[in-house]
């Protein structure tokens, strides 16, 4: 037996490991995936002050603070029994939509984008940003920067900070749009849904004209027929802030569709004592451990996987990319790790296009365009509501970009909280991620502890298609995924080193 | 002359202060004609034993952030300290444990007890618990050993300066690698990146006097859009928080909770906050002033939001 330990960064290094087991013949036998690290955000919210977790639970991550903070002011506005005033919703959407397209453009250009923009065959030292940059030119990294740039503008303008926001309140938003905002917002937005159309031309270009990406997004190796998790609304159109929780099976049947409140009835959670981070999985089926297919509780909660579980797209450049992906796949579902990427600029172009619906709506500026000096604190009821009930318990649940994001509280009669139970985005994917390494590794790393450049690269990819988050704490920047994988024989001796940046 | 070779590390934080660096924007050009970055997990190719390697102080300059949870963190502070000539704890959590530290009123086993059994939807009915060796059939598995209590850097190696915030503002970050690069460095243990008085004189909401009889949670009201939250009764820590971030909070209508931990000459934020809310409640009535003091409804993690591993108290009795 020999050990591999595919340590995936540099950038993970402290916050994830990989370690493989080979057998006597050099295959590989065993992959397990760890996340070395706990915060214990749980037990330590308890006590506070209900609507103190919005401006808490966002150092879960600096990364998606945002998915956090709406998330959790859901789940005080249930707690408090509160609905949010429509504009106070809009506001809140609108915000998470802005969210959602610079993540998802930082994960596509930077992150997992060098993989098809340069090849996965690339030399390393060429796959990254600057390498996309060679590729399509340097009008498109700055295209690039400045969307992501401008949307941070807006979160800023809109949240109060541009890490860790602050605004989002049981009952709505601590403060509206102003039309000087909103005019500023809906340029940005109108340039959020030409650069979601433009990236789709990219991604055509590079990835769909040359049929050995084509390939390699369809190759076995990189498929795991599990069950897809993704947030819609009443039309089964995926929606990323609001709408039930849909479940379809690996055919793509529906299997479950929930409120937020009743996701214990479906959602478990299993232990593993040889990583922090726990394994969730569909209660109904059952957890089955890390193996795929109809009998086994494991769910993916990935852009994909929400495509798969909506019906349709509700804009219409999204739902035109969203028809077009199906079509070149072979139909719905689409088992395909690494189509996450594409369905990912599906989202994209849908958050922009819900960007420019809701900044374009006469209710977004309302309380702040027809308040008059003196009359704010009357007009703020436009975009917030005073809770007025007994406080109890509540869940609020959104789309992370790395999948389904669950709060759920409990609290005293004041407010003060008694329980609480988190499940992020990539923790979803904990099981399905350590699957899709193992699948990768078996596909590539084959006897002798030979291990070629390529074939790091193609474990790699396995990984970054999830867009991971450890900890929601571990992401990755700019986009470099350095690997190390050590081979050992049955003592321990290292036989076998490379290292690929 | 020779670039400035600088090191970035976290430790448990929450990857806010590795995009504040990054937020520095088109600065970064300056950055990469003046530094060399030898090491930075979650940017770069090197490995702990590219570290190992060095000699002992080959780097000028190291920001750390994120507090000491795991022995991992611990191991890493040390060994970046060992080899770096200016140590900074950058960011509140390096600074002073930050929110990951609240978690320092209980202990490990109360952390795992709640995560791994206590959750609603963790079915666990072994008890099984992340352990720091496992044997699994294909051989041994290790994951670093979880601390009972958080540490700020200061309290595991020397800290040459802090920078705090949760995370720094943009603004700050440079100006600090600004300072070093000009080798204007100021006094050891210096707060750097950041201003000396509190927050309210920064803010731009209009103080008036603060005669408080009940303290208001943010939902419970909708405060003046131009007057100081305090004044208004909203619990706001910027009477008790260094100046340094633009007063962020108070002008998008929410109260300063405290990241940038205390001013010049306050020792504990918390003991100073609640000092400060004992002063300004406007009553002699015992009964009025008990009531008073129960609208505090978290006293703890409203005054020691970020900074309980720094502080006085550091943690809860352990049992």
């Amino acid at each position: 037996m020999r050990k591999v330990t595919i340590d995936p960064i540099t950038r993970l290094e402290g916050h994830g490991k990989i370690e493989v087991f080979l057998d006597d013949k050099g295959e590989v036998e065993n992959v397990y995936f760890q996340v070395p690290e706990l915060r214990g955000f749980e037990r330590f919210c308890l006590g506070r002050p209900v609507e103190e977790l919005a401006r808490i639970t966002t150092r879960i991550c600096g990364v998606c603070p945002e998915a956090h903070h709406m998330a959790s002011s859901k789940a005080a506005d249930a707690v408090y029994n509160v609905e949010p005033p429509p504009t106070g919703k809009k506001i809140r959407e609108l915000f998470y939509n802005t969210f959602m397209v610079t993540d998802h453009t930082t994960h596509f250009y930077i992150l997992g984008g060098p993989d098809f923009v340069v090849g996965p065959d690339a030399s390393p030292a060429e796959r990254n940003i600057l390498g996309v940059i060679g590729k399509v030119g340097a009008e498109v990294g700055l295209k690039v920067i400045g969307m992501r740039s401008h949307c941070h503008e807006v979160l800023k303008m809109m949240s109060g900070r541009s890490i860790h926001p602050v605004f989002s309140i049981p009952g709505g938003v601590s403060k509206g749009v102003t039309e000087e905002e909103r005019k500023r917002i809906e340029e940005v937005a109108r340039e959020a849904v030409e650069f979601g159309k433009f990236t789709l031309q990219v991604f055509d270009d590079i990835v769909l004209k040359n049929s050995h990406y084509v390939d390699l997004i369809t190759s076995d190796a990189y498929a795991h027929k599990t069950y897809s998790m993704g947030l819609v609304d009443e039309n089964n159109c995926t929606n990323f802030y609001d709408g039930k929780i849909r479940v379809v099976d690996p055919e793509g049947n529906e299997f479950a569709k929930f409120e937020a409140k009743d996701y214990r009835d479906h959602l478990e959670e299993h232990v593993e004592p040889y990583t922090y981070l726990k394994f969730p999985y569909l209660k109904n089926v059952g957890w089955k451990g890390l193996v795929d297919g109809m009998d086994s509780g494991v769910y993916k909660a990935t852009p994909l996987s929400r495509c798969n579980a909506a019906d349709k797209m509700a804009t219409p450049v999204a739902q035109e990319a969203y028809e077009r992906m199906y079509e070149t796949l072979g139909g719905k579902p689409v088992h395909a790790t690494l189509a996450t990427h594409w369905a990912r600029i599906v989202e994209i172009c849908y958050a922009a296009e819900r960007m420019l619906e809701l900044v374009t709506d006469p209710d977004i500026t309302k309380g702040t365009s027809d308040a008059t000096k003196g009359l704010e604190k009357a007009m703020a009821k436009a975009y917030r509501t005073i809770p007025t009930e007994i406080p109890s318990e509540g869940v609020g649940v959104v789309e992370a970009p790395r999948g389904t994001l669950y709060h759920h509280y409990k609290t005293d009669s004041d407010g003060m909280v008694t329980d609480v139970n988190l499940i992020v985005g990539t923790t979803n994917n904990n099981a399905a991620i350590a699957m899709s390494l193992k699948k990768a590794a078996q596909g590539v790393i084959k006897g002798n502890g030979e291990i070629t450049e390529g074939a790091l690269n193609l474990v790699e990819m396995a990984f970054r298609a999830y867009d991971p988050c450890l900890a929601c704490a571990t992401h990755s920047l700019p986009g470099r995924m350095p690997l190390e994988v050590v081979v050992y024989d049955c003592d321990k001796k290292e036989i076998n080193r490379k290292r690929r940046y | 002359m020779a670039k400035l070779k600088l090191a970035l590390y976290w430790a448990a934080s929450c990857g806010g202060c590795e995009i504040a660096v990054l937020d520095i924007g088109e600065k970064i050009l300056q950055v990469a004609e003046n530094v060399d970055i030898v090491f930075w997990p979650c940017a770069m190719d090197f490995k702990y034993k590219d570290v190992e390697a060095m000699a002992d102080q080959s780097i000028d300059l190291t920001l750390f952030n994120g507090a000491i949870r795991t022995s991992e963190n611990e191991h890493i502070a040390k060994l970046l300290r060992q080899k770096s000539k200016i140590m900074v704890a950058y960011g509140s959590c390096a600074c002073e444990g930050c929110i990951p530290a609240l978690a320092n009123q209980s202990c490990r086993q109360e952390i795992f007890d709640y995560a791994y059994n206590e959750t609603p939807t963790t079915v666990n009915p072994e008890r099984v618990r992340p352990q720091t060796s496992v044997k699994v059939k294909e051989g041994e598995l290790t994951l670093p050993a979880f601390y009972d209590t958080v540490k700020n850097l200061e309290q595991v190696v020397k800290v040459d300066y802090f920078v705090p915030g949760c995370p720094p503002v943009e603004e700050q970050t440079w100006a600090v690698l600004e300072t070093v690069l000009k080798g204007a460095l100021p006094p050891a243990g210096a707060v750097v990146g950041a201003g000396t008085t509190a927050l309210c004189e920064e803010c731009p909401r209009e103080r008036k006097e603060k005669k408080v009889k009940k303290f208001y949670r943010p939902w419970e009201i909708v405060p003046d859009p131009e007057q100081c939250l305090l004044d208004q009764g909203i619990i706001c820590c910027g009477v008790v928080t260094r100046a340094g971030c633009g007063a962020q909070c108070p002008s998008a209508n929410m109260p300063c909770r405290g990241c940038y931990g205390p001013p010049e000459g306050v020792i504990d934020q918390g003991a100073k906050l609640i000092a400060v809310l004992g002063s300004i409640i406007d009553s002699n009535d015992s009964e009025e002033i008990e009531k008073a003091c129960r609208s505090v409804v978290d006293p703890l993690g409203t005054a020691y939001r970020f900074g309980l591993a720094n502080s006085i108290l550091r943690r809860s009795k352990l049992r």
